[in-house]
């Protein structure tokens, strides 16, 4: 279960967190001048990396604020927690992370 | 009966108390043990080997192993007169003995001495690797009739408790800056060295006494015998006010962000009166640690050969922890097989205790230096290599079948070679225990020299100790661990000073040179099956011949083969099969071992009870029950209840004698014709505030709402992005910048969750703030013509003219001496007062209005009838005419989609080209032929006479709601058809299972389409 760093809050488990899918995907701001294809890449269509991922968590059953989490989605390390529009932070390489360790 | 004296214990030495005896029962024989001995060491104390059958050819099979990885000596654990206390698939060699225990055999049948299952071994060769799977392409009628009754007869292990379990069981959460998983040698430097600068440590081990590999081998840590020691550094840790200590506490599962589970198993080592009073059986441990130290040891591998599964045949380390531990010499005319020098000791140690060994068959042709130069010393014959190849005997081992290795690997007959003896010891070698590294993420790697899947890469904060990372040596167990627990606790933020990894010195061991790989016997040419069965996986009889006829049908991959085969499966998840079973597979793919990985380990590590798992959840404590204000009201008129989420609503309310349809019958019939009452408390409120309130309201419904003024109320219905309906509802104005939002039951607070994620996600600006208050306000409804009437009664001087009151308005009034908002909003078409009051007046207002509405026939209604009476005004309930797939087009509520707002949340996605198909599914109204039938909910409609072609029948759509209508004298239903609003008149199929039910398709919308009621009409 995740350790998840509410910006609010402080370090809370999992369970009192919903989750919000990819972070920093705007609503147009005219959707009606959208093509269908654009809008339905908006509505439908979400990035999947294997990696560093940026995403949106709400603390529901805490403080109910949305903010943002960086999280590598192989290792599930939590690499960053920032405010709802806050730019993404750049995070270089393993920096902010427990350094990575030999398994003896 | 003959009584079983313990013939095989020894008069002295091992960790037991003979001053005490312990009566117990196996398979109805009593017996005796002592305290400190498991099922398995008593057992064989009394020289007992067969426990209990395989799974698939009900082969006898004994006690391979001492601890977690056996395989097959399972048993289902009993105490005498308490039927409901019964465990199945016990292993017996962790199973503490106690006072009435009854342990008896599982998958036995009628017992295990004499199992007619056993027959199932004659056909062997037509049940290999993946036979039920070709089975079941067969015939049809085989599989019901013949295969499935047969296999789910002769597989499967124990049974179930036919009661309730009795048992309390607990959780706890905690948190800690070093966990320590293992208390052996490793675990315990660790824990020494972590716990000396102050961090808090937990030491779990799943032992009930501490020492691990110490209680099994005579050695000297410190100047200490290997349990003394372990004894002084336990006392040590104990006395340390930050450190707690878990024996009996198997850590199982390991998680994301060092979350990890464990089950300690509180009194199951007691007698029932013996226990705490007011502890659980076991407890749960949740345990959030900041770094954790594995020092989980490792498995001992057998041999795979053929027949190597007989009762008598035992991991060489097992044999040695017996005679240690629990002073079991577990027999008396033994054999060794052996691929390295480690095991040489055991041999010597059974030796030492007066048993004979007459051989040690080693498969190398050069032992190393130390054990083995030892064993010759003590006149002990070897012969190196030679492997066993086969055994003799049926329900014990009588005699070891001898070959010889040939130049190319593979073995022939050695003529007139078959040793006798009552216990064959195998060994191949040591498997470090690995599944909590590799559940944390981390990376393995096959490591040639080991012979063993070793840590690589972690990917939590863990570090791994002593044999668990392939350190085999007692020295190096010691320094590792001492390391890896000064380090933790380095890293957790502590300072363990220089001198703090100092390792534990202890007597040195002999050299050990390397072992040799051999993971299957490997008959010459022509010989496969002259020495029977070599099993691989002893508790899913998978074989050598299964592993590689998957590989010889083409399966490559580690995890299809061990789906194929079972390998790795059942109780024990493959702890002593799965290695040999990645070898033999390598060598039938002509790969290097280690290449294609291993197959995942998941959690749990041994079987978790789901007592458990449960704890106190239980029953009334499984999930919270919400209960309204009115709730006590409602129980004492006899309502039944529906769970509508967490809520408990009432469902209808029978008087005597009734049934449920006479019940909503004569409660719609009140309502229609009189005045009826319902505890509408439920229904999710948002209080909704700021400046720009009306502009978010703008944006997430989909009709307009700058306009609605003080003092009205509007109907909306919210969207998701994708245009299809998410909720509906009411919203009142309470003022300039404040409304309170209705919300459906269910969905309460998804739509809060939904509101407040575009507040702070999207539209940041917008001056709003939301709350829940639900639970602040107590709702109760009136309808029915003389609705009216009764409010007036009770809220004397309010004026209530549809003029001074319209419909979709609402006033504040006093309303039985209490301060209320009163909001004149229909779901039944008639006339309607929903009346809100703070919570906990609720019950003050319901016994008011049934008090003075008493010569009205005020009559309590519930949800059923609420259902029915909204059905028939074609009013939807989302969640039911609803499935995340319609827009409000298709529910024929475009009335409701504002064309003029710029924007709402999903405003764009109606005008995609799906959704504006034309043959979308529309709701309808439908109504049988029969007008006595109620269509059942869910039915699917087709096209008349379809179902009779060819198939699949094209879906037309289904039934959404389906009641009967006291009001139309006649069933009726609500449905989403394809295209449905332009075949108003249209008869379609509803197909049953007892055929096709012919139905028209009518307006949704079946009593008063002109809304006439819901002003009030005079009483028929």
């Amino acid at each position: 279960m995740l350790l998840i760093e509410c910006p609010w809050c402080g370090p809370r488990e999992e369970t009192e967190f919903h989750y919000g899918g990819q972070a920093h995907v705007a609503r147009p701001a005219d959707p009606a001048a959208l093509s269908d294809e654009a809008w339905g890449t908006y509505v439908f269509l979400r990035d999947n990396p294997k990696g560093e991922f940026a995403e949106r968590w709400c603390h529901a059953a805490g403080c109910r604020r949305w903010f943002n989490v960086l999280r590598d989605t192989v290792s599930h390390r939590m690499l960053a927690v920032y405010r709802m529009g806050e730019p993404r932070p750049a995070v270089s390489g393993e920096s902010g992370l427990p350094e990575r360790e030999a398994g003896r | 009966m003959t009584d079983r004296t313990q013939d095989f214990r020894l008069s002295e030495g091992g960790l037991i108390d003979r001053s005490r005896r312990i009566r117990f029962r196996f398979n109805g024989e009593w017996m005796d043990g002592h305290p400190g001995d498991t099922v398995a060491s008593a057992l064989l104390a009394n020289g007992i080997h067969l426990v209990g059958r395989s799974m698939k050819y009900h082969r006898p099979r004994g006690i391979l192993a001492a601890g977690a990885e056996d395989p097959g000596a399972l048993i289902q654990r009993r105490l005498t007169g308490e039927p409901a206390r019964t465990d199945p698939n016990g292993r017996a060699t962790q199973t503490a003995l106690v006072d009435g225990l009854e342990a008896d055999s599982v998958n036995v049948w009628p017992s295990v001495e004499r199992d007619l299952g056993a027959a199932l071994g004659l056909a062997s060769r037509a049940m290999g690797a993946g036979f039920y799977y070709k089975i079941m392409h067969g015939s049809r009628w085989m599989w019901d009739r013949v295969y499935e009754p047969l296999i789910r007869r002769a597989a499967g292990f124990g049974t179930c408790p036919p009661l309730p379990d009795p048992d309390r069981y607990d959780q706890r959460h905690v948190h800690c800056d070093v966990l320590v998983v293992g208390g052996g040698p490793a675990g315990l430097a660790a824990a020494r060295t972590a716990a000396v600068p102050g961090a808090r440590v937990i030491l779990a081990d799943e032992d009930e006494r501490l020492g691990g590999s110490l209680l099994a081998r005579p050695r000297v840590v410190e100047g200490q015998p290997g349990p003394a020691w372990a004894d002084a550094v336990e006392a040590d840790l104990r006395a340390r006010p930050d450190v707690r200590v878990l024996p009996r506490t198997t850590v199982f599962g390991y998680y994301d962000g060092n979350y990890l589970m464990a089950l300690e198993r509180v009194t199951d080592h007691l007698p029932l009166d013996d226990a705490p009073a007011g502890a659980p059986r076991q407890r749960l441990w949740h345990i959030r640690a900041t770094r954790v130290v594995l020092a989980t040891g490792a498995h001992e591998r057998p041999l795979v050969f053929g027949d190597n599964d007989r009762p008598g045949i035992m991991l060489a380390g097992a044999a040695q922890a017996y005679r240690h531990r629990w002073g079991v010499v577990p027999g008396r005319s033994v054999v060794l097989f052996t691929t390295n020098d480690a095991a040489y000791e055991a041999a010597l140690d059974l030796h030492a205790a007066g048993a004979t060994v007459h051989a040690i068959i080693d498969a190398r042709e050069a032992p190393g230096p130390g054990w083995p130069a030892a064993a010759r010393a003590a006149g002990i014959r070897i012969m190196t290599g030679y492997v066993v190849a086969g055994t003799t005997g049926t329900r014990h081992i009588t005699g070891a079948s001898i070959a010889k290795l040939e130049a190319d690997g593979r073995a022939v007959p050695h003529c007139l070679e078959t040793i006798p003896c009552d216990l064959l010891l195998v060994s191949g070698g040591l498997s470090p225990v690995v599944h909590l590294f590799s559940q944390s993420g981390g990376r393995l790697r096959y490591d040639d020299d080991r012979l063993a899947f070793v840590p690589e890469q972690a990917t939590q904060a863990v570090a791994s100790a002593g044999a668990c990372a392939g350190t085999f040596d007692l020295a190096g167990t010691l320094a590792e661990g001492a390391v890896a627990g000064a380090d933790a606790a380095r890293r957790a933020g502590f300072d363990p000073g220089p001198e703090a990894a100092a390792a534990p010195d202890c007597e040195p061991e002999p050299p050990i040179r390397p072992a040799a790989p051999l993971w299957r016997v490997r008959p010459a040419p022509g010989l496969d099956h002259a020495w029977g069965l070599p099993f691989v996986d002893f508790q899913n009889d998978t074989t050598a011949h299964d592993i590689r006829q998957a590989a010889r049908e083409g399966l490559e991959s580690v995890e299809h083969v061990k789906r194929y085969t079972l390998t790795g499966f059942g109780t024990d998840q493959g702890k002593t099969g799965n290695i040999n079973g990645l070898g033999v597979l390598a060598e039938a793919l002509d790969r290097p071992m280690g290449q294609a990985g291993t197959t995942t380990f998941r959690p749990p590590y041994t079987p978790v009870t789901f007592g458990a798992m449960a704890g106190r959840d239980r029953g009334d404590h499984l999930d919270p029950a919400r209960l309204t204000a009115i709730h006590d009201r409602h129980v004492a008129l006899g309502a039944e209840f529906e769970d509508v989420g967490q809520w408990k609503r009432p469902w209808y309310y029978p008087r005597a004698g009734e049934t449920m349809a006479q019940a909503v019958e004569r409660e719609c019939r009140a309502v229609r014709e009189g005045v009826g009452v319902l505890d509408a408390s439920t229904l999710g409120k948002i209080d909704i505030q700021g400046p720009d309130a009306a502009e978010f309201l703008n944006r997430v419904y989909t009709n307009a709402w700058s306009k609605l003024a003080v003092g009205r109320v509007r109907y909306g219905v919210m969207c998701r992005e994708d245009g299809m309906v998410f909720d509906d509802g009411t919203t009142a104005r309470l003022d300039d910048t404040r409304y309170l939002m209705t919300t459906t039951t269910g969905n309460a607070a998804a739509v809060l969750d939904h509101l407040e994620e575009y507040l702070q996600t999207e539209w940041p600006d917008l001056r709003v703030r939301l709350t829940s208050v639900t639970e602040q306000w107590s709702t109760v409804g009136l309808a029915g013509p003389l609705a009216g009437e009764l409010l007036a009664r009770l809220a004397s001087g309010q004026d209530l003219s549809p003029e001074a009151f319209p419909f979709m308005s609402w006033r504040p009034a006093i309303v039985a001496g209490l301060h209320a908002r009163v909001f004149r909003i229909s779901f039944t078409g008639e006339l309607q007062y929903e009346i809100n009051v703070p919570w906990h007046q609720g019950g003050a207002l319901w016994d008011a209005i049934l008090r003075v509405g008493v010569d009205l026939g005020v009559t309590p209604y519930g949800t059923e009838t609420m259902h029915v009476l909204r059905a028939e005004k074609g009013f939807i309930i989302v969640g039911q005419e609803t499935d995340g797939c319609q827009t409000p087009v298709d529910l024929g509520m475009d009335w409701i989609v504002s064309k003029t707002k710029p924007d709402f949340i999903g405003k764009r996605s109606l005008s995609r080209s799906d959704t504006a198909r034309p043959d979308r599914r529309h709701l309808v109204g439908l109504r049988s032929k029969d007008p006595r039938r109620v269509i059942p909910e869910g039915s699917q409609i087709v096209e008349t006479g379809a179902s009779r072609r060819a198939t699949p029948v094209p879906m037309l759509g289904f039934v959404t709601s389906a009641y009967w209508s006291p009001t139309l004298d006649s069933g009726f239903a609500l449905a989403l058809v394809s295209g449905g609003r332009g075949r108003i008149g249209d008869t379609v199929a509803v197909a049953l299972p007892s055929g096709e039910v012919p139905a028209v398709i009518c307006d949704p919308v079946m009593v008063d389409k002109e809304g006439a009621r819901r002003d009030g009409l005079p009483a028929a």
